[in-house]
């Protein structure tokens, strides 16, 4: 089994790019977690407050239902998991086998526009995370 | 898996209560949640069926301090033990790191004791972990029914049934009043933490 180590570079440097593509268009809050539930790193605008951890448990088990979905109807993925509320939404992302960007953000931000700024933070940490 | 954060130092370990439907599972962290309330900083998360039986996974984050610098955050999982959610038993059983086995000790349960441990063997298979490797503590649940007059298999049959190629920790338990279920919760953090130190250093 691989265990999880990742540096304080690499972390700052993901933080960075959470920063500047999600953070700054008005994203409340970014999570990077592991399938397993396992949080890697957490980014907010500094006034929500969520219970990260548990968060990262319920996500992770949500993500695996339904990617086990998906194969059953004869999918490799569902490449867009997005669950829209009244003031929150949350939109899953997959960056690798391993890992997931959770992304919570308010009203004021379009999905087109959130998922145009998520891809390129993927490319950023998928780039970043070849080179571990 | 585990996961270590080297910049915030913590280290993230999973958990996980396995075992035959109504073993027991969800009570021994129900019980963790109120005796250790102190530790445990946010609530626990049930995902049940109306009927009250897990539907999918009980989750409880346990802090247990810090250890060499490093915080220690235990992430405490429960599966649904009932016989038809086998997928799911699967899906949380991604990345664990130590697992529990919690058994009913009541006669009318030995067989399904016993196929629920063959089934976890089989799904960690599909993780490429083995049962024999991995940090595993027994619990033997429902000890307190004996005076109530159930019928409760002794401890040499379970052992036997569950344990004798495994040879692992132990340990009789009441989940209900909470009879070595800090015992058990305790083995497991210790063994685990030493299995991840070594697969680390």
């Amino acid at each position: 089994m691989n265990y999880g180590v990742v540096s304080q570079e690499q972390l700052e440097k993901i933080d960075e790019i959470l920063s500047e593509q999600l953070i700054k268009i008005g994203v409340d809050c970014v999570i990077i977690i592991d399938m397993a539930g396992n949080i890697i790193t957490a980014k907010d605008n500094g006034t929500s407050k969520y219970d990260v951890y548990s968060f990262a448990a319920l996500a992770a088990g949500n993500f695996a239902t339904v990617d086990a979905m998906a194969k059953l109807v004869g999918e490799q993925e569902f490449s867009l998991l997005f669950h829209k509320g009244t003031d929150c939404n949350i939109h899953f992302s997959k960056i690798d086998e391993e890992l997931l960007l959770i992304t919570m953000f308010g009203k004021h931000i379009s999905l087109g526009f959130l998922r145009l700024n998520v891809v390129k933070a993927l490319e950023q940490i998928r780039k970043l995370w070849a080179g571990k | 898996m585990s996961f270590i954060n080297l910049r915030e130092k913590i280290v993230q370990v999973k958990v996980v209560y396995y075992g035959p439907g109504r073993g027991g599972k969800t009570s021994n962290l129900e019980y963790i949640n109120r005796k250790f309330s102190k530790q445990i900083q946010s609530e626990m998360v049930s995902l049940k069926t109306h009927g009250d039986r897990t539907l999918f996974f009980d989750f409880l984050p346990f802090d247990m301090g810090k250890i060499k610098g490093y915080e220690l955050k235990i992430q405490l999982y429960t599966v649904p033990g009932q016989v038809k959610y086998n997928a799911t038993r699967k899906l949380v059983l991604k990345g664990v790191d130590g697992l529990v086995f919690v058994a009913d000790a009541q006669e009318a349960m030995r067989e399904k004791n016993i196929r629920s441990l063959n089934q976890l063997h089989e799904n960690l298979k599909g993780y490429k972990e083995s049962i024999f490797k991995i940090p595993l503590v027994i619990q033997y649940n429902k000890v307190d029914l004996r005076n109530q007059g159930i019928p409760v298999l002794p401890t040499a049959v379970l052992e036997k049934d569950l344990n004798s190629k495994l040879k692992v920790p132990s340990f009789e338990a009441s989940a209900l009043t909470g009879y070595n279920v800090p015992e058990t919760l305790k083995k497991i953090i210790s063994s685990t933490v030493v299995s991840v130190q070594k697969k680390l250093l």
